[in-house]
């Protein structure tokens, strides 16, 4: 026996005797014998729970978290504050044990609350039909690229440079697979340049993904964009992120015909980067397209009101190799998360959340802009989210932010390399007036060091130039 | 739902299609009683568009029932000249009147003569009950 | 049937939406504490909202009483049996939970700097390397969201491996009794599936695979397979399978659901697959969450290494010198790319790593026994009786951690269908096994018991077949008309599907004042 089995020696008896085998060794027969282990794995054996606990929190305290430093990192997920009941909701074994609902009758709650979490998303997005989850939000749009594809019967995609990055390479590692050809669209001043987006998108173009507010937290103007995917017959894909939407324009009235993205901010920790969900929603048109499950209403032989997966014959299980998508997975458990922190919020509450964002947004944007050797990247209108530049290589400021407790923000040179100096920062209703004070105090203290140290460096280094 | 019926005026393919020939070189497309039946209630109907050209023994459309999705297989070759638009909203006709309002597509035939291999009602129903 | 009518079968399901009336509320939110101006001066109004989107107005108890209500409208896994075959609904330790709760652990931004996320990158790479040891194959990448993903993973990776030796190949080969998820997988990979048939003891047919692979032994990218298969039977036959496979310069691709029964007794690396991706809500114990979250971890062998997804968590020297450090390395010029944001379901890696340190070797290795010690178990007790002759065993030998039913029979002679038992078992408080799959077994009844239940739980299960076929015997409606004690009773499917309802209609909510 282990911590979780129960087979007493004397019910292994019993069980081999009734299976009519001398001892587990011969139900393992049929593994021919050179393909049997042979030895124990070279793994430890097993610990207490006391040990594990031990070992799991010393890990966990290895890490630099968002309660033990000041979090200002978005880039797609953000601190924002989980009310109590989620926890309480989403721990109930009953949410937390069951698999998919498959047999309805014993799963009625189950299927009740992705109906619920289907109508929340579709209110947000101002689309009319949402499934109940994907993965997460980059492997979302990407999935919305198979869909485009599949409804198009075109292989060509124009994305804008400013959908996330893991969205974008995510979409090019499946369109690799799926043979489609994805073309890039870049930015100027903070939002997607509209005239070479028109230029880009063509009669072979499936699909143009925009998202909005942008991974530069520029809020887009989606309907004006748009219009070069109308003008072509294209789909118009819109990524965007779901606390912004009590403020903006949802992307179904601009003219998306798909809406999706990262579900992370409703009701999920950071968990350092999952598990998380993605959202999906889309006009009627697309509903037999869809990927992933869907729950739908209906009544039981009595007339009770009752709900099941709907239109499962776009699914894997049934469709086999003409699935809309291979995905069985809805992170129902996380899109319950959600579901409850949105029902939390309620209908007054998240729109003075998303208020409270633009507030303190703006305040920092503008305190920060105030500092030395800080300027903003762009002037675009921001939500959540805001981009700057920095007279100082980033990766020591943030460095320097980090000894006082303080993660700055996001370095955007990796995945941006024409802003190698720049920055992203994040606000949640977390990250009061004073912690943004302490930010531009943090944030301008290590630039000037900074650049003490650089001009220091550039005169060191004079001499050797000046030699060679 | 209708009982287990094939009438004698139609041809009959046997992946479970039967065409209904009109004149020298015109055909109705349906499933039989029997398609219909062992797909259990009809759900969704996927059908071609006017002008689309359909081959023989290859599938033109899709039947799907909750938890099945079949696909129907042209009896005869031709182009798509008119189709039963009434599926789309209700396609449990396919279940209630196969034969009639259940019928799938018009056919202009390409080569009238792949009729002669289709088979009678009565080989058809032998191979049902086989 | 109002006189049997049970208290949850009278109240009427109502959503959330339904309860909700304008002016309550739950949240309270701090105020926003800067200098404030009009939002219409922070962002062009043609941009914004004209009116809240129309979320529920409810207070706390009555959210927390509405889905506490709902929670018990399911059956779940801590409240009983739940043989559903090919899902390992095994036991879900608490202990897990409070690991992944850790701050440490779950308010750890995934955009953090490497060198503060040393605990995350650890555990990672510890995860690794156990999964490494599992599998029998040196590399893994944890990236991937769950099996099915996991899948497309390793055909996006078998896609680069062919084309960095300079071939495109079209077909990926899988058996009739594949799960759902391979062809699909295939098509959305780009690739064209080749089904294999089954031979009567429910392994490979070797003379159709060697035929299918003869057909363009070129064209063969890969071959997918579940090893025990869908029919819990393990396949003798796979060093030849895997032979013939990379003769014709193919990829072998092990499809992870069923690892349960192997773990610490055979590895997929010796069987010889390239690429197997592992379900660590199934075997590892995550909760299955009503439908996620999970994931589908890949551990390859050295040939596929390279084009493994970015980010890749490594262990280097320190740069200080003393001891080592883990960092993500985005620098794989031979990479996939990504296949998800940021490192993959960390929270599920928590929980897993969690559950391969409580068992060890030890543990895991007894985990396969006593999963395939219940199955045989259970398999045996429903050889005899009634379920002996009404649901024989489809493939009569042996089985690893599953088996596989055919209501046959049953249907034949008592007019009852798998799926009227398996509404029927609902009334007696069990879930169903898995119904209509594998597709090759008409009927089919898929049991895993797994090794957390007791003998008397499936002593119980086994019972209650048998008392359902004696009163079917007597009278086959009332397995028919099942269930009658269940929240709601048989829905309607085919309403659901034909006019589509998926979402509460709403009235639009009166104006912001905005």
């Amino acid at each position: 026996m282990t911590r979780y089995t129960s087979a007493t020696p004397d019910d292994r008896a019993e069980m081999l005797a009734a299976i009519g085998v001398e001892s587990v060794a011969d139900l393992f027969e049929q593994i021919p014998e050179p393909l049997r282990l042979g030895r124990p794995l070279a793994l430890p054996d097993g610990l207490s729970e006391t040990e594990v606990f031990d070992r799991l929190a010393a890990l966990a305290g290895a890490n630099a978290d968002a309660e033990s430093e000041v979090c200002f990192v978005g880039a797609g997920m953000y601190d924002h504050y989980v009310p109590a009941i989620v926890d309480a909701i989403t721990s109930r074994s009953e949410f937390l044990t069951p698999y998919t609902p498959y047999q309805p009758e014993i799963s009625q709650g189950g299927l009740q609350v992705m109906f619920e979490f289907q109508t929340a998303m579709s209110e947000l997005t101002g689309l009319p039909v949402s499934n109940a989850g994907l993965y997460e939000g980059p492997s979302s749009v990407a999935s919305a690229g198979y869909l485009a594809m599949g409804a198009t019967k075109r292989r060509r995609f124009v994305v804008s440079r400013g959908v996330h990055p893991h969205s974008r390479e995510t979409l090019a590692t499946y369109s690799e697979g799926y043979g489609a050809e994805v073309v890039e669209v870049g930015l100027e001043g903070g939002l997607t340049d509209a005239a070479a987006l028109a230029a880009a998108v063509d009669a072979e173009t499936a699909a143009v993904f925009l998202q909005s507010p942008n991974f530069l937290g520029a809020v887009e103007d989606v309907e004006a964009l748009g219009a070069a995917a109308k003008e072509h017959g294209a789909l118009l894909v819109v990524a965007c992120d779901p606390m912004t939407l009590g403020i903006l324009k949802p992307p179904g009235a601009c003219g998306a015909d798909i809406a999706l993205g990262e579900g992370q901010p409703l009701g999920n920790r950071l968990d350092f980067g999952g598990p998380s969900f993605g959202f999906f929603c889309a006009t009627e048109a697309q509903i037999r397209r869809m990927p992933g499950r869907i729950a739908g209403e209906t009544e039981d032989v009595d007339g009770r009101r009752g709900f099941v997966l709907a239109l499962q014959t776009r699914e894997q299980h049934i469709r086999r190799e003409k699935a809309t998508n291979n995905i069985c997975t809805a992170q129902a458990l996380n899109a319950l998360a959600a579901m409850v922190h949105l029902a939390w919020l309620g209908r007054q509450g998240f729109r003075e959340l998303g208020e409270l964002l633009v507030q303190r947004t703006a305040y920092a944007r503008q305190r920060l802009a105030a500092v030395e050797g800080v300027e903003l990247l762009h002037e675009a209108p921001v939500v959540r989210e805001f981009a700057v530049r920095l007279d100082a290589p980033v990766g020591a400021v943030l460095d320097r932010c980090a000894e006082r407790g303080i993660a700055a923000g996001y370095p955007l040179g990796r995945e941006y390399p024409e802003h190698e100096d720049g920055l992203l920062i994040a606000i949640t209703e977390r990250r009061s007036r004073e912690q943004i004070d302490q930010l531009a105090e943090a944030l301008g203290a290590a630039v000037a060091a900074e650049r003490g140290e650089f001009v220091n460096q550039e005169l060191t280094k004079a001499p050797t130039e000046a030699v060679s | 739902m209708s009982d287990a019926n094939y009438p004698d005026d139609l041809r009959y393919h046997d992946q479970h299609d039967w065409a209904r020939l009109e004149g020298d070189d015109h055909a109705v497309f349906g499933i039989t009683w029997y398609a219909q039946d062992s797909l259990g209630e009809v759900v969704f109907y996927d059908g071609p568009e006017v002008g689309a050209t359909v081959q023989k023994d290859s599938s033109y459309a899709e039947v799907e029932s909750v938890k099945a999705v079949s696909d129907v297989i042209a009896p005869l070759s031709g182009e798509i000249v008119e189709i039963n638009d009434a599926l789309e909203d209700t396609p449990e006709k396919i279940n209630d009147d196969p034969y009639g309002d259940g019928w799938l597509v018009k056919v202009r035939l390409t080569s009238p003569e792949e009729a002669g291999s289709l088979l009678a009602a009565a080989e058809y129903q032998k191979l049902l009950e086989s | 049937m109002t006189l049997t009518e049970t208290p949850m079968q009278r109240e009427r399901a109502m959503t959330i939406y339904e309860k909700s009336k304008p002016g309550r509320r739950a949240a309270v939110l701090p105020d926003a504490g800067v200098p404030e101006a009009p939002l219409a001066e922070l962002i062009p109004a043609h941009l914004l909202r004209e009116q809240a989107p129309n979320l529920p107005e409810i207070a706390e108890p009555e959210i927390v009483r509405h889905y506490n209500k709902l929670s018990r409208r399911n059956f779940d896994l801590d409240s009983g049996f739940y043989p559903l075959g090919s899902c390992t609904m095994k036991h879900n330790p608490r202990l897990n939970e409070r690991v992944a709760a850790l701050p440490g652990h779950a308010r750890l931004h995934p955009a953090q700097d490497p060198r503060r996320a040393q605990g995350a990158l650890e555990l990672m790479w510890l995860l690794q390397e156990s999964l490494s040891e599992i599998c029998g194959l040196p590399h893994v990448s944890l990236q991937p969201s769950a099996g099915s993903h996991g899948e497309l993973a390793g055909l996006l990776l078998t896609r680069a491996y062919h084309a960095d030796r300079g071939e495109e190949r079209t077909k990926v080969l899988a058996p009739d009794t594949s799960h759902g998820t391979n062809p699909a997988s295939v098509t959305m990979a780009g690739y064209e599936v080749v089904k294999v048939a089954t031979n009567e003891r429910g392994g490979v047919e070797m003379d159709d695979l060697r035929a299918k692979i003869d057909e363009d032994p070129d064209q063969v990218a890969c071959l997918m397979l579940t090893n025990p298969n869908t029919l819990g039977l393990f396949d003798e036959n796979i060093a030849e399978i895997a032979s013939l496979i990379h003769a014709a310069g193919g990829t072998l691709y092990y499809d992870g659901a069923n690892l349960n029964a192997v773990m610490g007794q055979s590895r997929p690396g010796d069987m010889g697959f390239d690429i197997v991706h592992v379900n660590l809500h199934k075997s590892f114990s995550q909760p299955h969450g009503g439908g996620g979250p999970g994931a589908g971890p890949i551990a390859v062998s050295d040939r596929i290494e390279p084009f493994l997804p970015r980010p890749q968590v490594v262990r280097r020297e320190a740069d200080n010198g003393h001891g080592l450090s883990f960092d993500l390395d985005h620098e794989r010029p031979k990479s996939i790319g990504r296949l998800r944001g940021f490192q993959g379901n960390f929270g599920v890696f928590v929980r897993s790593y969690a559950y391969i340190l409580s068992l060890g070797a030890d543990g895991l290795a007894e985990a396969s026994e006593t999963a395939v010690l219940n199955a045989n178990y259970l398999k045996a007790r429903l050889a005899d009786g009634r379920a002996g002759e009404r649901l024989p065993i489809a493939f009569d030998r042996h089985c690893m951690h599953e088996f596989v039913l055919s209501g046959k029979p049953m249907k034949k002679e008592l007019g009852l269908a798998t799926l009227d038992l398996a509404k029927r078992l609902l009334d007696f408080g069990f879930h169903p096994p898995t119904v209509y799959f594998p597709l090759l077994v008409d009927e089919a009844l898929m049991v895993e018991p797994t090794e957390t239940e007791t003998k008397e739980s499936l002593d119980a299960f086994a019972a209650a077949i048998e008392q359902i076929l004696e009163e079917a015997e007597g009278d086959p409606e009332i397995a028919k008309q099942a269930p009658y004690t269940t929240p709601v009773r048989r829905l309607d499917e085919v309403k659901a599907t034909r006019h589509p309802v998926v979402r509460q209609p709403l009235q639009p909510p009166p104006p912001t004042g905005r």
